[in-house]
């Protein structure tokens, strides 16, 4: 069987905006790669940097991370909080070797129904090129076995 | 350190303390934390260049709390971490008496907050050369050289948590390792259970660690955890112009932003 790879993608998305746009994509009948799954938070802020490890841990091979554009947060600061916190993360695991090239930010407001197709279309496609985060994985994989080993 | 025993006997005999927290003579070469509760055994207190544990991990610890009030012989670090706590809320002006000592061991008299502030703006507190070189050997790498690195590194971890005991910056009751619904950071020692939490307890410092190097000088695996800690410190620093601990009142640089953020990397 010679399967073309697809890429596994998870979305941490902002409620207010990034889902409503994505929304409007889907009402505005834009196709967009189906690789995406879309996981709703209520704010970029609420975003914990160790979900998308959590991600990572459970076989995806890109991440995208988007919320609504600066000031139009629905909470006033969380994505202003979120930028500095993504800041430091990004850094750190780069330093750590953890490939940052497979986790996308993005702003997407409500209204950016075409900017969200592009933006899962051409991260996909990188990802695809990218091929299967398998570094990550055989990690991840050691896990499993060990924590059966260990009841 | 004639001074500091002196003080430290004034400040038990007049019970304005009930314990001070010191170093003492420990096992082989090394120096040891004391607790001091009796005015005649302050000149059990040394200070050397073996003593060189940042203290003030013990000033929140429940047992040493239920002592009374404490005094503590505090080295830059000391202080440094007590300015923490108190931008954290953890601590008051005045709710411990600081002895500080100067690295050559002098005495020099802190009365308040305003006072240790005043002092720490006279140090150079910068990460150190040598310490910049670790950041640059690791930079060079490529990126599955690093992987490979620390996950090298890594997998000699056993989860002791010695560095989160040495840091004080870690003393939340509970930590986010130890909770189980659910199940955050896995619990045995494997891959990916070890970078994990490797990884939240520098994203936990990131903007708060004052590279005491406790972390790295606990660790019995010898993993340098401290070029994790450099790394946070030189971030904060390029970021966000941020020298953590030099001010009682300091905002934490994470939990305030600036509109003009570099966002350079979001599309």
């Amino acid at each position: 069987m010679s399967e073309k790879f697809e890429p596994k993608v998870v979305a941490f998305v902002c409620n207010w905006c990034t889902y409503a746009g994505a929304d409007l994509t889907g009402t505005s009948r834009i196709k967009y790669a189906p690789n995406v799954k879309i996981i709703r938070f209520p704010c970029t802020g609420r975003i914990d940097f160790m979900l998308l490890m959590k991600a990572f841990a459970n076989g995806a091979d890109g991440i995208i991370v988007s919320g609504c554009h600066p000031n139009d947060c629905h909470y006033s600061t969380g994505n202003f909080h979120a930028r500095r916190r993504w800041m430091v993360f990004k850094s750190m695991l780069e330093f750590m070797g953890v490939d940052t090239r497979r986790i996308v930010f993005s702003w997407v407001s409500a209204a950016e129904g075409a900017k969200w197709a592009q933006l899962v279309n051409t991260s996909v496609e990188e990802f695809r090129k990218l091929g299967s985060y398998d570094a990550y994985k055989q990690v991840a994989k050691l896990n499993i076995e060990k924590e059966v080993f260990n009841g | 350190m004639d001074d500091i025993r002196k003080k430290a006997k004034e400040l038990l005999e007049n019970k304005t303390v009930q314990v001070v927290i010191g170093y003492g003579k420990g096992s082989g070469e090394e120096a040891r934390a004391i607790f001091v509760r009796d005015a005649a055994k302050t000149d059990q207190l040394i200070f050397d260049e073996t003593c060189l544990q940042n203290l003030a991990v013990y000033i929140l610890k429940h047992e040493v709390k239920h002592l009374g009030k404490i005094a503590i012989v505090a080295t830059s670090s000391v202080l440094r971490s007590i300015m923490i706590l108190a931008s954290e809320q953890q601590l008051k002006d005045g709710d411990l008496v600081v002895l500080g000592i100067t690295s050559d061991g002098k005495y020099i008299d802190l009365p308040n907050f305003k006072a240790i502030e005043d002092y720490l703006a006279t140090l150079n507190v910068s990460i150190t050369d040598k310490e910049k070189e670790l950041l640059k050997m690791i930079d060079a790498m490529t990126m599955e050289e690093r992987w490979a690195w620390w996950q090298n590194e890594f997998s000699k971890c056993f989860k002791c948590y010695a560095c989160r005991s040495a840091c004080p910056m870690c003393y939340c009751p509970k930590c986010t390792t130890d909770s189980n619904q659910p199940q955050w950071i896995p619990v045995a020692s494997h891959q990916l259970g070890n970078m994990e939490w490797h990884l939240m307890r520098a994203m936990h410092l990131a903007g708060r660690c004052i590279n005491c190097g406790e972390c790295a000088k606990a660790c019995p695996m010898d993993i340098p955890l401290n070029l994790l800690t450099y790394k946070m410190i030189d971030e904060m620093n390029a970021n966000f112009g941020v020298t953590v601990g030099m001010k009682p009142d300091a905002v934490f640089a994470l939990s305030t932003f600036k509109n003009e953020d570099k966002e350079n990397f979001i599309r």
